[in-house]
């Protein structure tokens, strides 16, 4: 990828700021995204509930299914890749989506390396726990980073955990002398360039979404105001009560996130959320977040 | 001794901020020393001279904008004389017809095409001269953009690319599909403050040590 090309892919993830990505798995769903305002949609075959759920290996989706959801609707199309699976990968640039997510929701078919990103024209976007793992998929081409969170548990708590590490280690960063950053960089598994971006910036130098566990309107409130850029919902819209619903009222906080009386709003009666996860619940073979490295 | 209240006259462009490619306007802006402000409620509008409707998902801006009543607010205070620039998904909210949807805005008269181009795979950068908003080249951003299919006889054709327009304009609006605000040339912020009345404090075409990371420190999350 040349460096214009990846300048474009960090630019569109830029435009969808302030926005939500919704998981759908068929068409039907893909327009109730839409229509409710999602920037962009997740296509996969089962959302990662069912994924933990059933079990398994989880791999890409079928093709046929990505391409139908991509030819019914206007807004950007994402769709899940095995970590290290370029070929999966290469797959889903020849389908000429817009995303990649290189996603540990998937089972990974490497336990060593993550995609080479930067043979790709198609941009991805990586998860990640803390600011190390972040940088890491930055080096490796990622044009996008979002928190891993703990994906199909409708629980917040680890999305919330992801994010105030990071923003405590640019913190760190920003405020710590020059010299320093040498060891901070090889404690935290950090490429040295990049750690001095960030310090530069007080940011990931590319922008980065809250994952993993977001259920409500007020859950969309929170990580945008701990500085994520924008949500994605996965589970947590087509596993509530009323999905067109809860997904308007995602949107609206999402946009909304600093003013409470609108999220209030938002808030009202929309139905059962999804069943919750508490995380110590779940064995710890079990924890996606734990996949990639 | 009476003090009279001083009305002052509309002095700022808002970027409306509710989804996508806020920051980035505002760094445009302040580089030409343009007072500006996020506008996010009604209550905002006071004393624009202007409004920038960002790049985004125009799907998404179309349903806030229309659940949150700011579309009537748009629509009276440009009626006062607010100018608007539409950007890309901003374009879309403007245009009189929408290919396939309904309008939202309809402030000019253009149809147009959402994401003419293709995916994320086809959005491209080129450059261009436009005479009317800058004697030099400038460098165009396009990113799933729209196509421009048609105008009206009121309306004045900024730019021209094979089979269809880029940029456009009427009295009161100005669409560009492509993103200036995601370049280092500031001609079309210029072009647009000086439509609503404006004077840029700032010379300089292009910004020179503008990068595609400019934007961020506007979006900090530690200094």
């Amino acid at each position: 990828m040349d460096s214009k090309r990846y300048e474009l892919n960090v630019q569109l993830a830029q435009m969808l700021k302030g926005g939500v990505i919704m998981d759908v798995t068929n068409v039907e769903q893909a327009k109730i995204a839409e229509d409710a305002g999602a920037v962009a949609v997740m296509a996969l075959e089962r959302v990662p509930a069912d994924i933990r759920k059933q079990g398994g290996v989880a791999r890409m989706s079928d093709p046929a299914m990505i391409a139908e959801i991509k030819k019914a609707v206007t807004i950007p199309v994402m769709a899940k890749a095995r970590i290290g699976h370029f070929v999966e990968a290469q797959l889903l640039e020849a389908l000429k989506i817009d995303y990649i997510d290189e996603s540990e929701v998937l089972t990974p078919a490497d336990e060593e390396c993550h995609i080479d990103k930067t043979t790709f024209s198609i941009p991805f976007v990586c998860g990640a726990r803390n600011l190390g793992e972040a940088c890491r998929r930055i080096a490796e081409g990622a044009a996008m980073i979002r928190t891993k969170g703990e994906a199909g548990t409708g629980n917040v708590v680890e999305a919330v955990r992801h994010m105030r590490t990071m923003n405590r280690e640019i913190r760190q960063l920003v405020q710590m002398p020059v010299e320093e950053v040498t060891g901070f960089s090889k404690a935290n598994g950090i490429p040295y360039e990049i750690a001095l971006k960030v310090k530069e910036l007080g940011r990931l130098p590319v922008v980065n979404f809250a994952a993993g566990g977001l259920a409500t309107p007020a859950d969309a409130a929170l990580m945008m105001q701990l500085g994520c850029d924008g949500v994605f919902v996965g589970s947590g819209i087509f596993k509530s009560a009323d999905p067109a619903k809860r997904a308007r009222a995602i949107v609206k906080a999402t946009a909304y996130y600093n003013d409470p009386q609108k999220v209030l709003e938002a808030s009202m009666g929309l139905g059962e959320a999804m069943p919750g996860l508490e995380i110590g619940q779940i064995p710890p073979e079990q924890i996606l977040a734990g996949r990639g490295w | 001794m009476t003090v009279l209240p001083i009305r002052k006259s509309p002095d700022l462009i808002g970027v409306l901020d509710l989804q996508g490619g806020v920051h980035e306007h505002l760094e445009h802006l302040d580089r030409l020393e343009i007072p500006s402000r996020r506008v996010k409620d009604a209550s905002d509008f006071t004393g624009l001279a202007g409004l920038i409707l960002p790049g985004g998902e125009s799907t998404c801006l179309a349903r806030l904008i229309t659940i949150f009543g700011l579309k009537d607010v748009i629509l009276q205070h440009y009626r006062l004389g607010m100018k608007i620039w539409g950007t890309c998904a901003g374009a879309i909210l403007l245009a009189e017809k929408v290919l396939g949807e309904n309008s939202c805005l309809g402030l000019i008269d253009i149809e147009i095409e959402r994401n003419g181009f293709g995916s994320q795979l086809d959005s491209f950068v080129a450059e261009s001269m436009i005479p009317a908003v800058s004697g030099e080249i400038l460098p165009l951003t396009f990113i799933r953009a729209p196509k421009i299919l048609k105008t009206g006889k009121e309306v004045n054709v900024l730019l021209r690319i094979d089979d269809y327009i880029a940029a456009a304009e009427n009295d009161g609006v100005l669409v560009t599909v492509f993103h200036p605000e995601l370049t280092g040339s500031v001609a079309f912020h210029r072009y647009f403050s000086e439509k609503c009345g404006l004077t840029p404090q700032s010379e300089a075409a292009v910004i020179s040590d503008w990068g595609m990371l400019s934007w961020m420190k506007h979006a900090r999350i530690a200094s």
